[in-house]
C-alpha cells in the first residue's frame, strides 16, 4: 500500500496558511515527550544544547538538520543510550535523565537505529520473540520449567505472526534475520520495535540505504500506525519524504533547535535556509538577523 | 609397538573423569563464550578458587567437606560478581584483559610464602576428600569393559562427574532453548538492541558470568577430589586455553560441543604421548630425533597443528553451523 510521500498527512487539524511560523520550543496540546535544557558535549564542542522541545501525542515529528546538527545524538541522550551533561526531559510525565536504556524503552519510548540491529543469527520469528516485554521465560528460574511460560510463549508467536503478515515478512519467518537484505532488516527492526507495544517510537533515519519502492511501503506503514495512536519522531534527511508525511517538523542545527513548524512552513524559514546553505553575510537581512 | 595399548591409553583418557571435569568447565565458558558472547580468558580461576574453597575449608579450617563444597561454590560467585561488576558495562575486550589477569593473580597470591599458613603456599593442600571416597558406593575391584579399566575409586569420580555433565547438559540445553537463552544469544550478537527493546543486558550477563563461573568452581572442586590434592601451579592460564581448544574443536554454541570435545581432545592428547613413547621405546622414532622427555612438548605441537587446520578447515568445530557462523560478522 504506497502512500503519495506529497499527500497531505491527517493526523493533526490543517493549520490555517498564512500564520507565521511559530518560535522554536513552542508548547502543544497534550506533549508526549517533553525536554529542557538538553545539553551534551564531547570535550569542548557542545553536539546538543536544545532548550526546549516538545513533542505531541499521537503526531509524526520529523527531527530534520545538516550532518552534525546534534540529531542522532539526541537521540542517544533521549533514549539513555548516551549520557547528557544536563538537563530534564520526561516521557508521558515520567521523568528520564539518567535512566538507563532499558528502563527507558519499558516505558514505551522505544527507538531503531541508523545501522539496523537486528540479530544475525536468530530467526526472524526470533527476532520479533525477542522484542515482546515481560516474558516470564526470560527470568532465570522460570526459564527452566517451560509449563511456566509456554502459553505465554504461544501468545506472543501469534502477534508475532499478525505483525509479520502486515510487513509481509512471513515468507522469511524462519530464516535467520542475517540473511535477510537492507530493507527487509528496516522492516524487521519496525516490526519488532512494535513487539514492545510502545507508546512513542523513535526512529533513526528509517529510509536510509532503502530503495525507494520500500520507502514508500515504510511510509505508509508509520502513517498507519499514526492513524492507530502512536506516536513517531523520526530522523530524515530526504526533505519529499519530511515533507509528505510528517505533522510537525523540528529542525536542528549546530545542536540547537533553531526552527519547527509544519512542514509547509519550514521550506521558507530563514533559519532553515541558512542551516542548510549557509547565511550571505553580504545579505542586509542575514546581517540583521545576527545583530 | 602396542597398539592395544595405546588405545586403552587414550580411552582411558577421553572416558575418564579429567575428561569429565574439563568437559564441566568447558560447559561454563561455552555459555560465556558460545552463547553470550563474554570472552572469558580466565576460567581457571573459577576453578582454582573452588578447588581451593574446598580444600582450605577441610584442611586448613577442619570443617566438613559438605561445607567446604559450599565455600567452593560461594568463591566462584563471589570471583564473577568482582570480574563482572566493574566490566561488564564496558566493551567485551576488557573483560577479556581482567579475566586472564585475574586468573594469573589469583594463582601466584594463592601460592605466596604470605598465604601459605592458610593455603599451604607453593605446597598445597592434600587429603581432604575423605567424606566424598567413604561415600563410594563401588565395592573394591577395578571394572572395564574391552581395553577400558577403571578402579572402584576412579569409577565413583567418574560416575559423578559425567552425572554432573549429564545433568548440567540438561538444565543448560533448557535454559538455551527458553526465552532466557534467547535474550542472552540477542546478547552475543548485538547487546545495544537487547537494551533497546527494554531488557537488562547488564543483568543477563552478569547472570551468565555466575552460572558458568559457578561450573568451573565444581570442575575445580572435582578435580581436587579426584587428586585429593590442590596445588596452585596446576591451575595456571594453559588450563583455560585448553578449555578453548576443546571447546572449538566440538563446538562453541552448541550444548555437547563441550563434551565431545572433551573427549576427543584427552583421547588424542593420551594417543599422541602414548604412541610417541612406543614408538620411541621401539624404536621406530629414533631417540635421537625425539627424545623421551620431550614428548609432553611434542603432543601439544601437534595438538596445535591440528587446532590450526580446524579453524583453517572447519572453524565452526564438530557439531557447530558453518552458515551461523557465517553470519556473526553481519
Amino acid at each position: 500500500m504506497a502512500v503519495d510521500p506529497q499527500r497531505p498527512s491527517g493526523g493533526t487539524p490543517a493549520p490555517q496558511p498564512g500564520v507565521p511560523a511559530p518560535e522554536p520550543g513552542v508548547g502543544k496540546p497534550d506533549p508526549l515527550l517533553v525536554l529542557d535544557q538538553v545539553t551534551r558535549t564531547f570535550g569542548g564542542l557542545v553536539a546538543v544544547q536544545v532548550d526546549h522541545l516538545e513533542v505531541q501525542r499521537g503526531t509524526i515529528t520529523a527531527l530534520i538538520g545538516p550532518n552534525g546538527a546534534g540529531k542522532t545524538t539526541l537521540f542517544n541522550v533521549v533514549s539513555g543510550f548516551d549520557r547528557a551533561d544536563g538537563g530534564e526531559w520526561s516521557f508521558d510525565g515520567q521523568p528520564l535523565a539518567g535512566r538507563p536504556a532499558h528502563r527507558i524503552a519499558r516505558y514505551g519510548l522505544v527507538r531503531t537505529f541508523q545501522l539496523t540491529r537486528t540479530i544475525a543469527r536468530l530467526t526472524v520469528l526470533e527476532n520479533m520473540l525477542l522484542g515482546a516485554t515481560a516474558q516470564r521465560g526470560e527470568r532465570l528460574l522460570p526459564a527452566l520449567l517451560p509449563p511456566l511460560w509456554r502459553a505465554q510463549e504461544r501468545e506472543i508467536t501469534d502477534r508475532a505472526d499478525e505483525l509479520l503478515d502486515r510487513f509481509r515478512l512471513t515468507k522469511l519467518r524462519d530464516d535467520h534475520a542475517g540473511t535477510l537484505s537492507g530493507g527487509q532488516r528496516k522492516l524487521l527492526e519496525l516490526a519488532r520495535a512494535l513487539m514492545t507495544r510502545p507508546v512513542m517510537l523513535m526512529l533513526d533515519e528509517p529510509m536510509a540505504g532503502v530503495n525507494p519502492a520500500l520507502t514508500q511501503s515504510l511510509l505508509g506503514h508509520i502513517t498507519a500506525l499514526r492513524d492507530e495512536g502512536l506516536t513517531v519522531c523520526f530522523v530524515e534527511h530526504d526533505m519529499d519524504v519530511v515533507m509528505g508525511i510528517s505533522d510537525w517538523v523540528a529542525v536542528m542545527a549546530g545542536g540547537r533547535l533553531v526552527a519547527e513548524g509544519p512542514p509547509y512552513t519550514i521550506g521558507r524559514n530563514r533559519a532553515v535556509v541558512d542551516a542548510y546553505l549557509g547565511k550571505r553575510h553580504d545579505e542586509p537581512e542575514a546581517m540583521g538577523e545576527e545583530a | 609397538m602396542d597398539f592395544e595399548v595405546i588405545l586403552s591409553d587414550a580411552l582411558r583418557s577421553g572416558l575418564g573423569p579429567i575428561a569429565a571435569i574439563y568437559a564441566l568447565a568447558a560447559m561454563g565458558l561455552n555459555l560465556h563464550f558460545g552463547y553470550t558472547g563474554l570472552l572469558n580468558f580466565g576460567q581457571v580461576g573459577f576453578m582454582l578458587v573452588g578447588g581451593y574453597g574446598l580444600a582450605i575449608t577441610v584442611s586448613t579450617w577442619g570443617a566438613s567437606m559438605w561445607l567446604g563444597v559450599l565455600v567452593g561454590l560461594a568463591s566462584a560467585i563471589v570471583l564473577a560478581l568482582l570480574l563482572g561488576l566493574p566490566t561488564l558495562r564496558l566493551r567485551a575486550d576488557y573483560l577479556a584483559i581482567t579475566t586472564i589477569a585475574a586468573g594469573e593473580t589469583l594463582r601466584l597470591f594463592y601460592r605466596s610464602s604470605w598465604a601459605e599458613p592458610t593455603t599451604g603456599g607453593v605446597f598445597g593442600l592434600q587429603r581432604f576428600a575423605k567424606d566424598f571416597y567413604d561415600l563410594n558406593p563401588v565395592p573394591r575391584g577395578s571394572y572395564g569393559v574391552w581395553l577400558v579399566e577403571f578402579s572402584a575409586r576412579d569409577m565413583w569420580v567418574l560416575i559423578v562427574a559425567w552425572g554432573l555433565v549429564v545433568v548440567v547438559g540438561i538444565l543448560l540445553a533448557l535454559l538455551v532453548h527458553s526465552p532466557w537463552g534467547r535474550v542472552i544469544r540477542s546478547i552475543r550478537d548485538d547487546e545495544t538492541a537487547v537494551r533497546s527493546l527494554g531488557k537488562n543486558a547488564y543483568a543477563y550477563k552478569m547472570t551468565s558470568l555466575v552460572l558458568g563461573g559457578v561450573l568451573g568452581g565444581v570442575a575445580g572442586m572435582l578435580q581436587a577430589i579426584q587428586v585429593q590434592s590442590v596445588s596452585a601451579d596446576s591451575f595456571d592460564p594453559a588450563v583455560t586455553f585448553f578449555l578453548y581448544t576443546l571447546l572449538v574443536l566440538g563446538g562453541a554454541g552448541r550444548i555437547l560441543g563441550p563434551v565431545i570435545g572433551s573427549i576427543l581432545f584427552w583421547f588424542v592428547l593420551t594417543f599422541l604421548d602414548s604412541a610417541l613413547r612406543q614408538a620411541i621405546d621401539s624404536g621406530v622414532i629414533s631417540s635421537d630425533l625425539i627424545s623421551t622427555s620431550e614428548i609432553g612438548a611434542v603432543r601439544f605441537a601437534l595438538v596445535g597443528l591440528a587446532l590450526i587446520l580446524l579453524v583453517a578447515f572447519r572453524p565452526q568445530g564438530i557439531l557447530g553451523s558453518r552458515k551461523e557462523m557465517l553470519l556473526s560478522g553481519r
